[in-house]
């Protein structure tokens, strides 16, 4: 069998987002594989380890530069990757497209995604795809089993979490929890230079985006900064909450 | 028609729903603002929807009586193009967001994911979402003859009741069988006020020492504010406290009049769940904490020794 694994590729968590000319600039800024992703990547190799005989593959769409995120999975285990390479920025719709279309003709029977990745603070990619695959998905999955082609799991919901059951194939997204991601070991890396990167390009996918991006902003609120010295605590126990019930009048 | 999904739990409205509500009604799109309730025991709850919306549609069945992704796609879409719906409001929550691109892509329809405002613009929806978690402000429009928009709790002030409750009309549905089988769940509870709710909340992180300190500290103090308690993802793998606490990327987004962050170092993944607050009162040992950064009123010191001094302050 087949196991999908989308990536994405993110500003560095310690980095600063800045905007140039109405949009996020991240010529200049540290990139990674998303976390979200990286439990996937991680999910899809414990599937394997645990008895699954399945070949799993790295999805990506976007510039040149993901590249990187590919090797890192290459890196981590997967055993090839399909780069379908744009510069343009795709809504979770129209990446749906693409997706759904590689997995029809590799005969995916289960792809990985991330839930929630830390760039574009969508959750739409995974249960967009299923739909266009016609497929059942589970989200937020917080752990995961493959028996047959049944797998079991528990994700969260609105109030709480559920145990669950799902028939292959299927979209699965992740969340904390699912696992601890491997980092890749000297002799991945070395094999990740053998593995083969299938290069596309997006016009045979026929896709367009289906919502307009207009501006990025960053709007910080103003804060007041009033920032005391907690050395004498009494003192400044005393000052917050006179700031908190006369100043800001938030408490009784 | 204007279509918004009614989100209920324990047999009542949720506030979600009311918000929905004002999102479709400051819309200015022409046709009924009409609310669907989907579920097998929702009588009372589409009683009490009729107060807010022009009309509601009830879907009362067995077969509803549990949240699944495809059923609630195969009814909504059912029921936007019998009703020739051109807007689809749902919540995102974590079912809204869910199911919602299902709904989309099934209708052909842009997703509007997420967002915290939307306007009509000759046709056009404009709306406003947060991304690189939560510190950007993302501008985005879609235009088709029929758009779908999750909206994210607390963005929109919940609407006012209607002089007179509206009609309300039982739909039939062609459901599918689910295919995703649950087998247990575990209900998040608490006694407090829930945490997405609250007006305040005071979180806790690794900085509150051990799992015993958290509770001898972050919780007589929530409880003197009438707080809801909340912690970082730090915290919540420790073990210290559950997960339905965890406020952040892979936690619960809240925006409370007042966030007391005691011992939280201020990583981008937390704020991003908590830094659009009105106030924000932090506690750190640390004067160079990332949390000082975003914080109006906090002190440089110890948690132990700060906390019941503040304690001992608000008994004054
Ligand atoms: C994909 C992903 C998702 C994540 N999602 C979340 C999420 O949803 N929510 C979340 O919270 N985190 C999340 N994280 C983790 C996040 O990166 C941080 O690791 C976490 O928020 C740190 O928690 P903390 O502030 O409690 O701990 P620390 O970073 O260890 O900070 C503890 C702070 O306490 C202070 N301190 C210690 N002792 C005292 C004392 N006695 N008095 C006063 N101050 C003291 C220290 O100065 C320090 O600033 C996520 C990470 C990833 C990679
Ligand atoms: N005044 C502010 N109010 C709310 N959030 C802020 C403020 N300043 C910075 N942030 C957030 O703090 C984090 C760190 O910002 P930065 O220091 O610019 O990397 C980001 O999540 C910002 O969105």
């Amino acid at each position: 069998m087949r196991i999908f694994t989308l990536i994405r590729q993110v500003l560095d968590a310690e980095e600063t987002v800045r905007v140039q000319n109405n949009a996020v600039a991240l010529a200049s800024s540290k990139l990674v594989m998303d976390t979200m992703d990286e439990y996937g990547v991680e999910e899809a190799l414990r599937l394997r380890e645990q008895g699954a005989e399945a070949e799993i593959i790295a999805i990506g769409v976007g510039p040149a530069r993901l590249q990187d995120a590919l090797r890192t999975a290459l890196a981590m285990g997967v055993d090839r990757a399909i780069h379908v390479e744009t510069d343009l920025a795709l809504d979770a719709l129209a990446l749906s497209k693409v997706v759904a279309t590689l997995a029809s003709e590799e005969s995916a029977d289960l792809i990985l995604t991330g839930g929630q990745q830390a760039d574009w603070d969508s959750h739409a990619l995974g249960a967009a795809t299923a739909e266009r695959l016609n497929w059942p998905q589970a989200t937020w999955t917080t752990a995961l089993a493959l028996s047959g082609r049944t797998l079991t799991g528990r994700h969260d919901v609105d109030e709480g979490s559920e145990t669950f059951t799902l028939d292959l194939p299927a979209v699965i997204t992740t969340q904390q929890g699912l696992n601890e991601p491997r980092y890749p070991t000297l002799p991945g890396i070395m094999k990740a230079k053998k593995k083969e990167t299938r290069k596309e390009t997006l016009d045979r996918f026929d896709v367009v985006p289906t919502v307009s991006f207009e501006r990025a902003e960053i709007q910080t609120k103003s804060r007041k900064l009033r920032i005391l010295d907690g050395k004498d605590p009494q003192a400044a126990a005393a000052e917050l909450i006179n700031l908190l019930r006369n100043e800001a009048r938030v408490i009784a | 028609m204007i279509l918004v999904v009614a989100e209920h739990a324990n047999g009542k409205l949720a506030k979600s729903t009311l918000e929905l509500l004002t999102a479709a009604r400051s819309l200015n799109r022409a046709g009924d603002v009409t609310a669907l309730i989907l579920g097998s025991d929702i009588l009372a709850i589409a009683a009490e929807a009729a107060r807010f919306a022009d009309q509601v549609l009830v879907a009362q069945t067995p077969a509803l009586a549990q949240y699944d992704p495809e059923l609630w796609t195969a009814a909504i879409v059912q029921i936007a193009r019998e009703g020739e719906a051109h807007t689809i409001l749902i919540g995102a929550s974590r079912s809204g967001r869910e199911y919602s691109p299902r709904v989309a892509i099934r209708l052909d329809a842009p997703l509007l994911e997420d967002i915290i405002s939307l306007h009509d613009e000759a046709g056009s929806l404009h709306a406003q979402r947060y991304t690189y978690l939560a510190r950007v402000t993302e501008s985005i429009s879609a235009k088709a003859p029929i758009i779908v928009a999750t909206i994210k709790p607390g963005a929109f002030a919940p609407a006012a009741s209607l002089p007179s409750p509206s009609e309300q009309w039982d739909v039939d549905l062609n459901l599918p069988t689910a295919r995703l089988k649950v087998t247990g769940k575990t209900t998040e509870s608490t006694d407090r006020v829930s945490l997405t709710e609250a007006d305040i909340v005071v979180s806790g992180g690794r900085g509150a020492g051990t799992a015993e300190a958290f509770t001898a500290l972050i919780e007589p103090l929530a409880d003197r504010l009438g707080a809801a308690i909340g912690a970082t993802r730090a915290v919540v793998d420790a073990g210290w406290r559950p997960y339905a606490e965890q406020v952040g990327q892979t936690g619960k987004t809240v925006q409370p009049s007042v966030y007391i962050a005691i011992g939280i170092s201020g990583a981008v993944q937390h704020l991003s769940g908590m830094n659009k607050s009105k106030l924000i009162v932090a506690i750190n040992r640390d004067a160079e904490a990332p949390i000082f950064k975003i914080t109006d009123y906090g002190i440089v010191g110890d948690v132990q020794q700060l906390v019941p001094a503040i304690l001992a302050e608000l008994k004054k």
